[in-house]
């Protein structure tokens, strides 16, 4: 889509990962739709495309959002940092290494949406509780491991984040 | 390293198995650059969506496609006529038997009726997802309206009304003179049921029902294809085996394997319900009516309207047992719905509905109907999640009249090594004893259960058995010595959740590095021998059994290499624990590895197998729960599950299948059903309405694996992937019986369910 020059189409700029970006996108088109079809940043999946799964979350302006349900002409300005925006050259983030140590993934599909999600929730809530943990993951589904190692996954994460 | 004895196998011996590596596509994984089946651009790509059928039963009358092939950017529509017509061959349903090739193309493009709400009619390629999606809604159809068949009882007495003309009763090979809707009656029996039953002091006879449910994974369904000028097909998608896909796709478009090459994607969940083709041929035949690539994904009602769910279910059983606690007798009577085409997991079902005991007189009866739903598919355990549910809640009834703990119950009947199986064979060595006495061992059990302050909440307490057969069949594997004494591992397997790990584990135990030292990679079907999908629980054992053996080809290869090095027989060469020697000579791994590049010898260690002795398991499981008298909610308290795995290779995921399969299970007993409205229409198909488990609505799952080897695979290895479904809804049901004294025989036990019991039992 990216390609073509789209009638009815609108130019939006918003900083994605920290870089400026301008994308033209038609006013249908979903946040989610622009980062894996327009800007090729397939991080975010799409499970369900009506906010029931999580698995395409994204932080938007310190808010964690469906990227689904999100229209991309809305994040006209906005800062969005996605699953792609989480590891820095210095390496993984510490939760990326509390899910991959605690073995919190197994087909992997909704793991970028709980990572997003964890990384919000660790913002707002440094030492989260199981119950709060459970309660802000409830947005998130996932089939493969019934959630026991990724809530464990979140609570190692944040002990460590508090340490360091 | 080298084979050890099954029977001396212990976790503790080993360098690399039984440890907790960080898996090798985690970091991919992690980050979001596993590239999944929707994640795939090709340049010239074209965009494909389906049109499905809004009604559950109705014959098409005509099809009008040329509105949608006039809008700009429409490049092609196909519907059934653009597939070859359908010999008399079959096809593998992979999990669920196998299916005439005929359904098979009558299920991905509907010809002369739909029957389903949702069955595909028309797909439509375009340059843009809108486009496509505007096109579809402009192609019309007229349709002549027939009444819908919704369950097992209306496809019995169906009045004259058939989903499909030829279909007649199959009763184990007699074939009914009158068309219905039953395909077949199946029959396991042994011994004497009537003298069973009489010389029973206690039966207990009871109906049980369960809904159609959805496998669930996240990752919608996916296809992308391109049709290349020299008539040969390259497809990407994710699956559950490449080799599947590729085998249908050739079936269904009459080419030969060998013209088709299909790469598996990382795939977001499975279940079994990835074992199959929905979109790749739609997609497929739009490329080659374009000569562009085509993709194509579901949306989630798709998903949920026209994939294969599991089948809904009405089930008898009849068990009789004496004062003291043994069975006497057994009858179970299985009613599957097959949904709108024939083949169905009504065999697994059946075989596996009482094998946790040890009986002399039993009969199964297994009936399979066609309904107006989707053709079911494998869902984890296919069948025995249903039957079993049937089973052990019919178990908890019994001790309950003989006021008998049912955990003693089940190990006094226990089925073991040398009983026979409903299907025929003998039990190899199995764990089921060692499952029981690890919950009767466990803090959970003897962990007294208090019951609540609040007058209206009550606690109870419920056990469950399960067992599956699990699956062997061929698998390929390859490893490559690289210089720098690393191994690249090609392994057939679809990877869903941590078998490169398990399987490059097992390569790397053999050769006696670290398993960091091997990187494992799931290739295209011209890039690996023959391998079976990832189902029946058998890739840790089967492709793990292929590369044990690829690894000593490796070995073979390398002392013949070395040998020539140090100009000595390869009879005085030896390997053992990472090291070469030979007459006071020796060589590490690592060294070796430079040596051999140096003196040009290359090394390729390549097996493919077909191991036949996979090694049923068993799981038994505890569960508290909470009922809320007023409301019918049943909240999960506290949960523990141990299943045999014989040797647990990878056991942080060994744990991860047991907690998945436990509260897949937990959805299933719980909330999880297709709503279907008079007409036939589902009416519940998205993820808010179809309600699967979230973190909230559960404890940790606590895990115990029980380690009983498998004489059948030189690690000890059993699949342990599935079993762990099929317990839930029996233990839940029993633990609500403990609770409020109602016995729920339906599934899902939802809250307005159970504050009817409830009610009706006096409040």
């Amino acid at each position: 889509m990216a390609t073509k020059l789209i009638s009815g189409a609108t130019l939006v700029t918003s900083v994605i990962n920290g870089d400026e970006i301008t994308f033209q996108c038609e006013p249908r088109d979903s946040l989610l739709d622009v980062l894996r079809e327009t800007l090729n940043l397939t991080g975010a999946k799409e499970g369900c495309n009506n906010g029931n799964c999580g698995a395409c979350n994204v932080i938007m302006d310190g808010t964690l959002v469906n990227s689904c349900c999100v229209l991309a002409v809305e994040t006209e300005g906005s800062r969005i940092s996605t699953i792609e925006g989480i590891a820095t050259a210095d390496g993984l983030h510490p939760i990326q290494t509390a899910y991959l140590e605690n073995a919190a993934l197994q087909c992997g599909v909704c793991t970028p949406g709980f990572i997003v999600s964890t990384k919000a929730l660790l913002d707002k809530n440094p030492s989260p509780t199981e119950h709060e943990i459970r309660f802000w993951l409830a947005g998130n589904l996932c089939r493969c491991t019934g959630y026991d190692k990724i809530v464990r996954a979140v609570q190692d994460a944040a002990e460590k984040m508090q340490e360091a | 390293m080298a084979t050890r004895t099954p029977e001396l196998v212990k976790s503790g011996d080993f360098n690399v198995i039984g440890k907790r590596p960080i898996r090798h596509d985690g970091v991919d994984k992690v980050t979001g650059r596993a590239a999944y089946g929707a994640d795939i651009f090709l340049p010239g790509m074209l965009y494909g969506k389906v049109l499905r059928s809004p009604h559950a039963h109705a014959t098409i009358m005509s099809i009008d496609t040329s509105k949608a092939e006039a809008i700009p950017g429409v490049h092609a529509v196909v519907t059934y006529t653009d597939l070859p017509e359908p010999g008399e061959g079959m096809t593998e349903l992979n999990e669920s038997g196998e299916q005439a090739t005929y359904f098979k193309a009558y299920n991905m493009l509907a010809r002369e009726k739909v029957l389903y709400d949702g069955h595909a009619i028309a797909a439509v390629a375009a340059t843009d997802p809108h486009i496509a999606e505007d096109a579809v809604r402009r192609i019309e159809v007229e349709y002549e309206h027939h009444p819908p068949i919704m369950n097992s009882q209306q496809a019995i007495d169906s009045n004259g009304v058939l989903l499909l003309p030829d279909i007649f009763t199959d009763t184990e090979g007699e074939i009914d003179a009158a068309p219905s809707n039953i395909t077949k009656h199946v029959i396991y029996e042994e011994g004497d049921i009537e003298a069973g039953f009489a010389a029973a002091d206690v039966v207990v006879d009871n109906e049980y029902e369960t809904a159609t449910v959805h496998q669930g994974y996240i990752e919608t369904h996916n296809a992308t294809a391109r049709w290349h000028e020299d008539g040969t097909l390259e497809v990407w998608c994710s699956s559950q085996g490449q080799f599947g896909i590729r085998q249908e796709l050739s079936d269904l478009l009459q080419m030969p394997v060998s013209r088709i090459k299909v790469t598996p994607m990382e795939i977001g969940g499975g279940f079994g319900g990835k074992t199959t083709i929905y979109i790749e041929i739609l997609a497929a035949l739009l490329s080659k009516k374009t000569d562009r690539p085509v993709k194509m994904t579901m949306d989630r009602a798709e998903v949920l309207k026209a994939t294969g769910p599991t089948p809904g279910t009405w089930e008898k059983a009849k068990i009789g047992a004496t004062k003291d606690g043994k069975i006497t007798a057994a009858h179970v009577t299985l009613y599957f719905e097959a949904g709108a085409f024939p083949g169905s997991p009504l065999a697994p079902g059946c075989m596996t509905a009482l094998s946790p005991y040890s009986l002399k007189n039993f009969r199964i009866d297994g009936y399979e109907v066609l309904v107006n739903k989707p053709h079911s598919h494998a869902y984890r355990a296919p069948g025995s999640t249903m039957s079993e549910f049937a089973v052990e809640t019919a178990v908890d009834e019994i001790c309950e009249t003989l006021d008998m703990d049912p955990l003693k119950f089940r190990l006094l009947n226990a089925s073991k090594e040398g009983d026979l199986r409903v299907d025929g064979p003998p039990f190899t060595r199995v764990g089921n004893i060692e499952c029981l006495e690890n919950i009767e061992n466990s803090d959970h059990w003897r962990t007294r259960l208090e019951q609540s302050k609040e007058p209206h909440l009550k606690r109870g307490r419920g056990i469950a058995s399960g067992f599956w057969m699990n699956g062997g069949g061929m698998s390929s594997a390859q490893g490559r010595l690289n210089p720098d004494g690393t191994v690249t591992l090609l392994e057939g397997s679809v990877d869903i959740g941590g078998t490169r790990t398990s399987v490059a584990m097992q390569l790397a135990e053999v050769l006696g590095i670290p398993v960091e030292d091997v990187n494992p990679i799931v290739p295209d079907t011209d890039s690996i021998g023959y391998t079976g999908v990832t189902g029946g629980s058998r890739v840790t054992y089967a492709t793990g059994y292929a590369a044990h053996e690829a690894a000593h080809d490796m070995i073979r290869q390398m002392i013949d290499g070395i040998a020539g090095y140090w100009d000595a027989q390869p009879s005085d060469v030896h390997f053992e624990d990472g090291q070469f020697s030979s007459d006071g000579k020796s060589l590490s791994f690592k060294k070796a590895a430079k040596i051999l590049d140096d003196e040009d010898v290359g090394i390729l260690g390549t097996a493919s197998v077909a191991p036949s002795q996979p090694g049923s398991t068993f799981s038994v499981q505890v569960a508290d729960v909470e009922v809320d008298t007023e409301t019918g909610k049943v909240q999960i308290l506290r949960y523990t599950g141990t299943q045999d795995a014989g040797i647990a290779i990878y056991p942080p995921y060994v744990e991860g299948q047991l907690q998945g399969g436990i509260v897949q299970g937990i959805g299933w007993a719980l909330n999880e059903e297709y709503f279907y409205d008079q007409d036939g229409r589902l009416r519940n198909a998205s993820l808010l309405d179809y309600r699967m488990p979230t973190a909230l609505d559960l404890p940790m799952i606590e895990t115990i694996i029980t380690e009983v080897p498998n004489p059948g695979h030189p690690y000890g290895v059993r699949g342990v992937g599935e079993v762990s479904i099929i317990p839930p809804p029996a233990a839940i049901s029993n633990a609500i019986h403990d609770a409020v004294g109602v016995r729920m025989r339906e599934l899902p036990m939802s809250p307005p369910k159970v504050q009817k019991a409830i009610a009706a039992n006096g409040g």
